[in-house]
């Protein structure tokens, strides 16, 4: 269902018209309340009067996860700070985190989009939300949660861990909607198996799941296991949180970027030039309504390209093509561009193979090696060594023929990997590079 | 005319062995006859033991990967020659052995071999047309 459907199906021309007008409006208020935007549109020659047209967008400067840092931790708020009520953060492995507000407006826009995604991925009002999204700093947990409220769903605010619980408050409860990461969607299937619950018994009907990159065989697995639709939704929490672009149920091809919001671009990570649609790039969002946290042309170093064509459920908005990788997890092994997603999808290709892998990058002298380790299931388990070196050599072959580079597999005893209750550790690069 | 036999799955790392012999130890399962395939990165440990059933629940509740595969037990007497003649049974029929491995038998003093076969009839027909003993699947959990 569409749950605006007066925003959603807007005609393009209207449509852009709006964000042509949002986009005037949203560089005069940066320009003028953030001193750090107004002196970059300084240094690169730009003035508010400049923007007539939205290919004018072009013409702004990027925004950077360092831009973030520099100003840590309030310094890019774009509105007094006591019209912020809401603060967020990312969880920064690597140094500070990066902050982001929300006033009044914000967190009502916020959970329109929500409402928005929960809606075209085939949830009701009267639905009962198992949001599993970790709660905190972390924008996943709120922002579904205000969604769903918005939906007039009941929403179950359990967030991540202790599974077996989250599994007998779906059967009492009775979830209908289960909200989380993929990578914990399959932990819990795992865990519904050991405990001999049949996902079927449940009443669980549609997963919406998101904030790492997954593969199109993983969501197979994942319906298939948890026999429910898994819709692909996207957001990061720099841009606004979940609720920047989501799947339809109806196609489940492509995520319905939220354009009255946000104007989403392809640009070449290694020149910023920006790519005509269609083509694959690094994905870069402009937000449009955000009043505490606005950003112009911000690099989420995801990678995805733009598809055009008119969807059936009847949404105008463009589509992104579902995450295939980061600019930052992309590894290079001997001079091969190699993302976690590509391995992911061969594996969950090969039937009875675990959803549970690890990546391992050594250095072995000067060559890189990459070491793959598989669970060894039941179902791929035989008594004859052959058919287990067998499975491993097949494994490799396709890796190779999907990367062009070699791999070795390592077959390793079932729970050695280690779950995911939110976002899964695919990567150990053992590298000193 | 089959024996149920029980595979495990074992990454090369130390105590992997201990450890099952500890879960068959504490559920009170007997050992009959085991054998271990070895590979640089993992092992197939095969067994034979008095409570299939009883030793898969535990072993894969301690979280091991476990099969269950038929083998038949061969009695071989104990003279020169004796491995040899069911070897060349096996040979002239174009049967393709995928692995075997053998113990004494306590009272008898023959001895036992485990056979694995992908063409299992055919072997256990071909076997006894030719007047070789195989051992009931009680007889072996039993020994």
């Amino acid at each position: 269902m569409i749950w605006n459907k007066e925003f959603e199906t807007l005609p393009r021309g209207e449509l852009e018209a709006l964000q042509l007008e949002r986009l005037k409006n949203l560089v005069e208020r940066v320009y003028s309340a953030v001193p750090y935007y107004r002196q970059k549109m300084d240094e690169a020659g730009v003035r508010p009067s400049d923007i007539k047209t939205l290919k004018d967008l072009a013409r702004l400067p990027f925004t950077t996860k360092e831009d973030l840092r520099i100003n840590y931790p309030f310094g890019l708020f774009a509105v007094p700070f006591e019209k912020v009520i809401r603060i967020h953060a990312s969880s920064g492995t690597t140094g500070k985190p990066t902050v982001v507000g929300y006033t009044k407006n914000d967190i009502d826009s916020w959970a329109e989009l929500m409402a928005r995604t929960l809606s075209a991925g085939g949830a009701y009002k009267g639905d009962v939300v198992h949001n599993a999204y970790g709660y905190g700093l972390f924008t996943g947990g709120l922002g579904a949660h205000y969604g769903a409220e918005r939906l007039g769903a009941a929403v179950i605010p359990i967030s991540g861990g202790n599974t077996k619980r989250q599994i007998m408050i779906m059967q009492d409860f009775g979830s209908t909607v289960l909200m989380c990461t993929p990578s914990y969607a399959l932990n819990i299937a795992d865990v519904m198996k050991e405990m001999g619950v049949d996902p079927l018994s449940l009443k669980l009907r549609v997963g919406l799941f998101g904030a790492e990159p997954w593969s199109e065989n993983m969501r197979n697995e994942i319906e298939k296991r948890l026999g429910i639709k898994a819709i692909d939704i996207f957001g990061l929490s720099e841009v606004m949180g979940p609720g920047v672009a989501s799947e339809c149920i109806e196609e489940q091809k492509g995520l319905h970027v939220f354009e009255d919001y946000f104007i989403p671009e392809i640009i070449n990570p290694e020149t910023g030039e920006a790519l005509p649609n269609g083509e694959q790039g690094e994905l870069v969002f402009t937000t449009l309504t955000k009043e505490a946290f606005p950003v112009i042309r911000y690099r989420s170093k995801d990678i995805s390209r733009l598809i055009t064509e008119p969807c059936s459920c009847g949404r105008t908005f463009y589509r992104m093509q579902r995450i295939t990788g980061r600019t930052d997890d992309m590894l290079i092994i001997r001079g091969v561009n190699v993302f976690p997603s590509q391995i992911e999808h061969v594996l969950m290709g090969i039937k009875g193979v675990e959803p549970h892998y690890q990546i391992i990058v050594d250095r072995e002298g000067a060559l890189d090696v990459m070491e793959v380790q598989v669970e060894v299931s039941e179902d791929i388990f035989s008594d004859k060594v052959k058919a287990l070196e067998g499975l491993g050599k097949r494994i490799e072959r396709e890796i190779k023929d999907l990367l062009g580079t070699t791999c070795r597999i390592k077959l390793v005893e079932p729970k050695t990997i280690q779950r995911s209750e939110g976002k899964a550790k695919r990567v150990i690069d053992n590298r000193k590079l | 005319m089959k024996v149920e036999q029980i595979s495990i799955f074992l990454e090369n790392k130390s105590g992997r062995l201990a450890d099952v012999a500890g879960v068959l130890a504490q559920s009170g399962v007997n050992i009959r006859a085991l054998s271990l395939a070895d590979t640089t990165d993992f092992g197939i440990l095969r067994l034979i033991v008095n409570d299939t059933e009883k030793a898969k629940q535990a072993l894969k509740e301690n979280g091991f990967t476990v099969g269950k595969t038929e083998v038949i037990a061969v009695e071989v007497f104990d003279r020169p020659g004796g491995l040899a003649d069911i070897l060349n049974i096996i040979k002239n029929n174009g049967i393709n052995v995928e692995y075997m491995y053998a113990f004494v038998r306590k009272n008898s003093g023959n001895a036992i071999i485990i056979f694995r076969f992908d063409e299992l009839e055919k072997a256990i027909e071909t076997l006894q047309k030719a007047g070789v003993r195989i051992l009931k699947g009680e007889e072996v959990y039993a020994l």
